[in-house]
C-alpha cells in the first residue's frame, strides 16, 4: 500500500489563466457592439413626460435628437430652450440642422430619418408647435415625443 | 543552432482588454429611446383651402392654457378622454351626430366599415407639453384598443402580437390613426 502515498503532500496546481482573456474579450465585444457613444451632453435639463402607449424606436443610427428645456446652469437663464448637437440653437437653425443630420446618412435611409423630440414636460407647446412647423417645412416628417414608460397605480 | 523564438507573454494582454471593456461599460448606455411615434402633414400650400369636412365627422379637442379640456364643445377631462374617443370612432350605436361608416373592401379582413371620423386636436401656445403628452397618449390608447378588438374578433390576437405584416397593415387600414392637429394659432399669447 506504501506505494501509492505520495511523497510530499498535495501540490494545488495553479489556475490556468489564459483563457481569462478570451472571456474578457468576450465581454469587450459584447459592449463593443451594445454600446452607443452619448450623442451630446445635455445643456438642458429634460423630464420626459410619463405616457402609456410607447413605442421603441428602431434604428438608433437613423434618429436625430432635438432637446428642449430649462438650461441647466442659471448663467443661460430660466427661459425654455433649444438645444441642437452641443450648443444652444434658436428656431431658425433648425432646418439647417435637419439638412446637416440628412447629409451625414446614406442617400437610402434618408427618408427614414426620425426627429426625436426630447422635450421637458414643464415647456409650452407654442416651442414645440414652432419646431414642429420648422420640421414640416423641410420635410423631416417622421418625429417621435421622446417620453417614460408610465408606472401604472394599479400595477404597484 | 535553431534560433528559438521567443514566446510572447501574453499576461498583459489581459490588462489591456480589461482596460477596454471598463472603457465600453463606462460609455454604453444600453436606454433605448421610448416615445409616441407620430407624422407630420407636409406643409399648407399659399392657396390651399381645407378638404370640406362633415361636421359629425370631427371630434374636436381643445386644450387651453390652463391645461382644461373642452372636447366637441364641452368641458371634459383627460380621464375620460379615451372612452370618449373610442365611442366616436367605433359609433357601436350608430348615432347621427357620430362618424358615418363607410364598407370598404380591406384585403385579408373582407368588408369592414370604416370611420370616417377624425380627432381634430388643437392646443393653445400656453399648453404644457406634459398636457399634449397625455392627451396624445390616451387618443392613442383609444385608437389602439380599436385595433386590439377588431384584431382579435378576426384574428384571435391583440393587434401587437400580430407577425405577419399583412394582417397588421389591414388592421390600421380598417382603423387608421386619425388625429389631425390643428394648424397653431396665437391665442392669448404665451
Amino acid at each position: 500500500m506504501a506505494r501509492f502515498t505520495k511523497e510530499g503532500g498535495h501540490k494545488v496546481p495553479g489556475i490556468n489563466t489564459g483563457s481569462m482573456s478570451d472571456i474578457v474579450f468576450m465581454f469587450l465585444f459584447f459592449f463593443m457592439v451594445i454600446t452607443t457613444m452619448r450623442e451630446s451632453t445635455l445643456l438642458v435639463s429634460i423630464k420626459s413626460p410619463q405616457a402609456t402607449q410607447i413605442q421603441k424606436l428602431e434604428k438608433k443610427s437613423l434618429v436625430s435628437y432635438i432637446y428642449v428645456g430649462a438650461p441647466i446652469r442659471a448663467q443661460y437663464g430660466t427661459e425654455s430652450r433649444i438645444q441642437l448637437n452641443d450648443h444652444f440653437a434658436s428656431i431658425a437653425d433648425i432646418q439647417e440642422f435637419v439638412n446637416q443630420e440628412r447629409e451625414a446618412r446614406d442617400e437610402v435611409d434618408r427618408k427614414m430619418l426620425t426627429t426625436s423630440l426630447k422635450v421637458d414636460e414643464t415647456v409650452r407647446m407654442g416651442l414645440v408647435n414652432d419646431i414642429k412647423q420648422e420640421l414640416r417645412e423641410c420635410g423631416a416628417f417622421k418625429i417621435n415625443y421622446s417620453t417614460r414608460k408610465k408606472v401604472s397605480k394599479a400595477s404597484l | 543552432m535553431a534560433r528559438q523564438t521567443a514566446e510572447i507573454n501574453s499576461g498583459s494582454m489581459s490588462d489591456i482588454s480589461f482596460l477596454l471593456l471598463t472603457f465600453f461599460l463606462l460609455t454604453s448606455s444600453i436606454d433605448t429611446d421610448n416615445g409616441i411615434l407620430r407624422k407630420l402633414p407636409p406643409p399648407l400650400e399659399k392657396d390651399q383651402t381645407p378638404p370640406e369636412i362633415n361636421k359629425r365627422n370631427i371630434f374636436t379637442v381643445m386644450v387651453n392654457k390652463y391645461d382644461q379640456l373642452l372636447v366637441n364643445g364641452r368641458p371634459s377631462d383627460v380621464r375620460t378622454l379615451k372612452a370618449d374617443a373610442m365611442e366616436f370612432l367605433a359609433n357601436p350605436s350608430n348615432r347621427v351626430d357620430y362618424p358615418e361608416k363607410k364598407p370598404v373592401n380591406i384585403p385579408e379582413l373582407g368588408t369592414v366599415s370604416v370611420s370616417k371620423g377624425v380627432i381634430s386636436l388643437k392646443n393653445d401656445r400656453g399648453t404644457s407639453y406634459e398636457m399634449y403628452i397625455q392627451v396624445q397618449d390616451q387618443l392613442t390608447a383609444a385608437i389602439n384598443e380599436l385595433r386590439d378588438q377588431l384584431s382579435k374578433e378576426k384574428f384571435g390576437q391583440a393587434f401587437s402580437k400580430l407577425t405577419d405584416p399583412k394582417k397588421a397593415e389591414a388592421i390600421s387600414t380598417a382603423i387608421p390613426v386619425a388625429i389631425s392637429e390643428a394648424e397653431p394659432e396665437n391665442i392669448g399669447g404665451k
